[in-house]
């Protein structure tokens, strides 16, 4: 379970978080949603401690945040960020093994299921076969691949994606999410694409210039009256056989002749 | 799985042949590295230790230091100057040379995975001009005298780990050492001291110290004798190894970024900074012993992720063998080419750098990585 309560952040004087609550259950999966600039990467950044609120508290199964060490809250938490990957020619292989970073002591090598659970995390999300490649030389898509491999090499029972369908093409975006979904454990998503959103989250979680608009389960969040004032833009829900569709459209500031 | 996160059980397929990641044709390919380059190295020391004005047969080079070391062979059959050429004067220089080229190029590799610059060299910490100010101001006002013959070298290192401190503390201010402010403070801390030694010895107008300044920017190896402070290079080269090893993954991490290393457990902050005082020191020892010899830190670290990849377990042992084995060539060198007069080593080094490097930066930008 992971909460934040009441968090607020700001960059020097600029608030980007005003007391953003928060609660995951076990299990849940719940979607960050909101416009650009909203705060949902830097309030997905205080649930990983990669950032220290200015007020309020982060609690993973209702622990500080802050009271873990480093490698403890790796084997709680793990995270597929946003962030290049350095200069250095490092292999996926090497990439995904440090997944297993966390489960190792300081002069422990990987062993023998280090290596097969970094490869059957690797085949999971169909790039066993890049293992070999320079992780710098990959596509977009081949990148974001190996670094979901690498949260589910870290086996952690808490997984926090930032916007984790950036770069991939239609089918990996659904295959990805389901694949999360399927995994069970305790996981906050950022997403742009509400449509993915609403068919992969059990709960959403609406931001508004680093305040909480809605929040609740996609049926509740994923409404033209909740949207359109956050967003700008016009919304149509549309009920199609295997749940709701969003369609957009420019706000139109001039009454059309109906 | 009783760690209740994601299930193993679901991510290991037990029908499947066992799939180890080509962990083994990897560690397969280390060991050879690692054991070829250890026996060339071995070659290297007995060779390197035979070639000079007297040149010196590799079996009586070998004879003579069982002699001394284990007391075999025990009959004497060779000259007292073949070994006291052999013993007390280049056997020291030779292992100073494999020490100093060790130790410099796995500074160079931690340098460059924690500023994540691939151009980032043992230097950039502002080591040697600290060094060079230290030495210059010992000649130049006695400083240090209580060291006795250890004086220079002694205020050296004092001058080189000052400098580390102070680039430290200027990338510090703010709280964070980010790899950029490190970059920063090295350049402007280097160049503030190139100034005062500069002035140091224009100000003195002498000219023992002018000479003396250039060895320390040049490098050199020929302090090495059997002394406390080649016995300190051993200690702290050997310790600085072993621990980088000990450090390679998260090397790896802090390498792919701040953010990655924090989210697999490694605080990035506090790992620079324990970086930053290994490096230090150990490259503090080494300039005072030899001076600043470029280019070893900065091009060795290339050769060797050619090699054998960038994972830094592999990377430091494979940087070390190489980087001992070129700068005991290049001392040969330097010290045969011109006979009997000698060459700077940072001459030979950089004339052997400069035209490989510009050769790996065609093919990092060729492949495409």
């Amino acid at each position: 379970m992971i909460t934040a309560d009441v968090v607020s952040f700001s960059y020097g004087r600029t608030l980007v978080l005003d007391g953003v609550e928060v609660a995951v259950a076990p299990g849940q999966v719940v979607g960050l949603i909101g416009p650009n600039g909203s705060g949902k990467t830097t309030l997905l950044r205080t649930l990983y401690a990669a950032l220290t609120p200015r007020a309020g508290l982060v609690a993973l199964d209702e622990k500080p945040i802050g009271d873990l060490r480093p490698r403890e809250l790796a084997l709680r938490l793990a995270v597929v960020a946003q962030e290049g990957s350095g200069e250095l020619p490092l292999t996926v292989a090497d990439t995904v093994l440090l997944g297993r970073a966390p489960h190792l002591t300081t002069f422990q090598r990987p062993g023998r299921g280090d290596h097969r659970i970094a490869a059957a995390a690797l085949a999971r999300v169909g790039v066993r076969h890049l293992a070999d490649r320079v992780f710098a030389g990959l596509s977009g898509g081949e990148k974001q691949r190996v670094l979901i491999a690498r949260a589910l090499a870290q086996q952690a029972d808490h997984l926090l994606l930032d916007e984790p369908t950036n770069h991939l093409d239609i089918r990996y975006q659904h295959e990805v999410l389901a694949l999360v979904r399927r995994l069970g454990v305790t996981t906050v998503v950022v997403l742009h694409d509400l449509n993915l959103a609403a068919r992969y989250c059990d709960e959403l979680v609406l931001l508004d210039t680093g305040r909480v608009a809605a929040t609740g389960t996609p049926d509740v969040v994923l409404r033209p009256e909740v949207l359109e004032p956050v967003y700008g833009i016009g919304v149509q829900r549309i009920a199609t056989d295997d749940g709701v569709q969003l369609l957009f459209r420019p706000l139109d500031h001039e009454e059309k002749p109906a | 799985m009783a760690l209740g996160g994601i299930d193993v059980a679901e991510l290991v397929d037990d029908h499947e042949p066992e799939d180890d990641l080509g962990h083994a044709a990897r560690r397969r390919s280390t060991v050879l590295w690692v054991g070829g380059l250890s026996a060339g190295l071995l070659v290297t020391l007995v060779l390197a230790v035979g070639l000079g004005a007297v040149g010196i047969a590799p079996g009586t080079v070998a004879r003579v230091v069982g002699h001394h070391l284990v007391g075999w062979p025990s009959e004497v059959v060779w000259t007292p100057a073949q070994d006291s050429i052999v013993w007390r004067v280049r056997l020291p220089r030779v292992i100073l040379g494999a020490l100093v080229g060790a130790a410099l190029a796995v500074c160079g590799v931690a340098l460059q995975a924690m500023v994540r610059n691939l151009l980032a060299d043992p230097y950039l910490l502002g080591v040697t001009s600290g060094a060079s100010t230290g030495a210059a101001a010992a000649i130049l006002f006695g400083l240090g005298a209580g060291f006795g013959e250890n004086a220079l070298s002694a205020s050296a290192f004092l001058g080189a780990l000052a400098a580390s401190v102070a680039v430290f503390l200027v990338a510090r201010a703010g709280g964070r050492i980010t790899s950029l402010r490190l970059l920063m403070a090295g350049v402007a801390v280097g160049y503030a001291l190139y100034a005062a030694t500069s002035f140091l010895i224009f100000a003195a107008d002498s000219a023992e110290g002018a000479r003396s300044v250039l060895f320390w920017l040049l490098g050199s190896l020929s302090l090495a004798r059997w002394s406390i402070p080649l016995a300190v290079v051993v200690v702290v080269v050997c310790l600085t190894i072993a621990l980088l090893m000990v450090w390679g993954r998260r090397l790896d991490a802090l390498a792919i970024g701040d953010e990655t290393a924090h989210t697999l457990g490694v605080p990035p902050t506090r790992f620079r900074m324990q970086l930053l005082v290994v490096v230090s020191l150990c490259v503090g020892s080494i300039v005072a012993a030899s001076g600043g010899i470029g280019f070893v830190g900065l091009v060795i670290p290339h050769v060797a992720r050619r090699f054998v990849g960038a994972g830094h377990g592999r990377v430091i042992p494979v940087a070390a063998l190489i980087g001992a084995i070129f700068l005991v060539w290049a001392d040969v060198v330097a010290r045969t080419v011109l006979e009997p007069r000698e060459l700077p080593i940072g001459i030979i080094t950089a004339l052997v750098g400069a035209p490989f490097l510009l050769i790996l930066v065609r093919r990092f930008h060729a492949s495409g990585a």
